[in-house]
């Protein structure tokens, strides 16, 4: 009898509810049972009620089973899991269940399913596709794909990704590396620091399928005649410092990085660095600061990091998302793609469902589904039973979604329209013990603790919004401060350098408007 | 009218390479021998002096900016920009609790009030035995089943408790 392939995954979330003493019940139990098992140890799925979620390939396809302690394990080997036995904790195939089978998978096809670090895995299931048809390409048709996919930043600021890849392409003195001409070094930059809160996409990807992040700037690099790229990756995420390293390893010695790549006259390098926890680094130019041994400070724009970006060199610089939904717009075509989504928001978008909800995880969906049926149909309402008072969405300079917000469509244009970003999609829950006026303290004393102190309103004027808030809490002049926290609110609106500076006013504005009464 | 007096104390401003002890100074030079090729090398140096001695000795700042030709002050810039470096040794276990939203819509602000509590120190601080050291983070990917809360490099917890964190400060402080 061959060995019974396991799959226990070693993303973060899942050893953070006890995927190691899992992993290691299964080995022990196995040896001491005589049973030949192949443990793999996977990406998670991204249903993280159900985690450790442990499945088997049997004769009947991958059989899933959560969430499985280490307590459970030996019931299980009594229960005959290895051959998809029936025991309370046996969920069936991942792809039958309603939550999953209506997600559309482009970006995390791959993501719980193959071993992340196995360059073999990734090919079988489709990986390098991308880049194998990339490779005889001219520059100008891979960007021309990615232009006419329709795919933004998806980082947050949602900029069209091929309009950043032309814009180095046609860089002064660029030529294109697969002409062999000496060009002007151009990089590759991957965003990595995941900072914001309630997102976690990133890591999944790089814990779950890293390979597919070094195909997508590989083919970044093909595009623009780049023959570096960095992955700045922040420090909070150890597991996929890991992976990333092992998979930017296994494909070097796979020839998919390097010099001639596969034997074409393409060549391409890659480096993981760790930032050092500074949130700021997450805002582009701050991260080439970074990079290059600075402390994290944001640059004035322009010029832009296309023109001059990492050490004064054109740069393509994207959200790991980004590079990570080329490989398939490369493999399938540039319509493939566009046919997703509505308006101008195209493609899907990997959905992070965090806080206060039943079922949280990871949901890629095409644009255009609606904010409830992301909080209830698949969220499962709270986690608390009580009802959902306010959402955000986007991160921690998002804004705060009361109920009556809750029918807006996942498009970057719609969530404008009603002064909320989705940015880089993540949604956090909050039920009604929630104290608005806190978050929106909060959202003041974060930006005071995280400005990189360049531009006066940002460093000075979240210190000041603090201490607004301690006022109106107070019930210190109220009407005058809440006039000052406005006009303060305005001044870093429209004042600051950056993102930070500029949208700490949204949570804080969107608490003030949509929950007046907790600032009573 | 007088100017301001001004008057900042720089930890370790004044210390020179030559109080560093050689098992210190060695590490320090193997950090930066091993990385100071590398384009944009001060970052990696410094993570590699941190990992080795578990902080940025403030000592060692004048061999790193010499070796890289900065000024000293850039590399004080630096070290003390980053929330992750430390300029002084940590306890035993550094603890790091998340503080961002969405553990706080699980009750992070709770448990980082029953934490100090239970310590007996604040956020940086360190407990008496040395133990310990509280550090608070702003996020680490784990949203989805906060409150989240890490331990060491890497060992990260989800959905901890205040009961929950009491076990595992136990479990820590045994261990060490």
């Amino acid at each position: 009898m061959s060995a019974v392939k396991i799959f226990v995954p070693r993303d973060a979330t899942a050893l953070a509810l006890g995927a190691e003493a899992t992993a290691r019940a299964i080995v022990d139990e196995a040896k001491k049972r005589g049973v030949e098992i192949e443990l793999v140890r996977n990406g998670s799925r991204g249903m993280f009620w159900l985690e450790p979620l442990v499945e088997v390939a049997t004769s009947n396809g991958r059989i899933a089973y959560g969430p499985v302690k280490a307590g459970d394990v030996a019931a299980l080997f009594d229960a005959d899991f290895l051959h998809g036995g029936t025991h309370a904790l046996r969920i069936g195939a991942v792809e039958d269940q309603p939550w999953f089978k209506s997600q559309n998978r482009l970006c995390f096809a791959r993501v719980g399913i193959t071993d992340p670090l196995s360059v073999d895995d990734y090919v079988a299931h489709g990986g390098y596709a991308g880049l194998r048809n990339a490779l005889p390409m001219a520059g100008a048709d891979i960007v021309k794909a990615v232009t006419d996919s329709g795919l933004r930043g998806r980082g947050g600021a949602a900029f069209p990704t091929g309009i950043k890849w032309r814009t180095v392409l046609d860089a002064p003195n660029g030529a294109s590396a697969v002409l062999g001409v000496q060009a002007e070094q151009k990089y590759i930059v991957c965003n990595a620091d995941e900072g914001d809160s309630g997102t976690f996409s990133d890591r999944m990807l790089m814990e779950g399928d890293p390979l597919c992040l070094v195909e997508g700037m590989a083919i970044a690099g093909v595009a623009v005649g780049a023959t570096q790229g960095y992955i700045y990756l922040r420090s909070e995420y150890p597991h996929a410092y890991r992976a990333l390293n092992a998979a930017i390893a296994n494909a070097y010695a796979a020839g998919w990085l390097g010099k001639n790549i596969r034997g074409s006259e393409v060549s391409f390098d890659l480096e993981v660095r760790l930032g050092a926890g500074a949130y700021i680094c997450g805002e582009e130019t701050s991260l080439l600061d970074s990079l290059e041994g600075k402390r994290g400070q944001v640059r004035f724009k322009p010029p832009l990091p296309a023109i001059k970006g990492l050490f004064g060199k054109p740069t393509v610089i994207n959200n790991v998302i980004s590079f990570a939904s080329v490989p398939i717009i490369l493999e399938k075509g540039a319509e493939f793609y566009r046919d997703y989504g509505v308006g101008r928001s195209r493609g899907t978008l990997p959905i992070q469902l965090a806080g206060n909800l039943k079922r949280t995880g990871l949901v890629e969906k095409a644009f255009g589904v609606t904010l409830r049926e992301l909080l209830y149909d698949y969220g499962g309402g709270s986690l608390s039973g009580r009802p959902i008072r306010a959402v955000q969405v986007g991160g921690p300079l998002g804004a705060y979604m009361p109920e009556s917000q809750f029918d807006t469509v996942l498009d970057y244009e719609a969530f404008a329209a009603v002064g909320a970003m989705l940015g880089h999609g993540g949604i956090v829950a909050f039920d009604d013990t929630v104290d608005m006026l806190e978050q929106a303290r909060y959202a003041m004393e974060f930006c005071a603790a995280e400005s990189c102190g360049k531009c006066t309103p940002c460093r000075i004027g979240s210190t000041r919004g603090v201490e607004l808030i301690d006022r109106i809490r107070a019930n210190i002049e109220r009407d005058k401060n809440l006039a000052t926290l406005d006009d303060l609110c305005n001044t870093m609106r429209f004042g600051s350098l950056c993102a930070l500076g500029g949208l700490t006013p949204d949570p804080v504005v969107s608490a003030l408007k949509h929950f007046a009464e907790d600032f009573v | 009218m007088k100017p301001a007096k001004i008057n900042v104390v720089v930890d370790g401003a004044k210390r020179s390479v030559a109080d560093m002890p050689v098992p210190m100074r060695d590490a320090v030079k193997r950090a930066i021998e091993a990385n100071r090729t590398r384009p944009g090398a001060l970052l990696p140096i410094l993570h590699a002096v941190q990992d080795a001695l578990g902080y940025v000795p403030p000592e060692s700042l004048a061999l790193i900016a010499r070796e890289l030709n900065l000024t000293r002050a850039e590399v004080h810039g630096v070290v003390t920009f980053y929330h992750h470096f430390r300029s002084a040794p940590p306890g035993r276990v550094v603890v790091q609790i998340c503080r961002a939203e969405a553990c706080q819509a699980l009750g992070a602000r709770a448990l980082e009030a029953h934490a100090k509590k239970m310590l007996g120190i604040d956020f940086h601080e360190t407990t008496g035995d040395g133990a310990i050291t509280l550090e608070p983070v702003y996020c680490l990917g784990n949203c989805g089943c906060g409150p989240s809360l890490l331990i060491g490099d890497d060992e990260l917890h989800a959905r901890v408790t205040p009961a929950v964190f009491d076990e595992l400060v136990k479990t820590a402080r045994v261990a060490t």
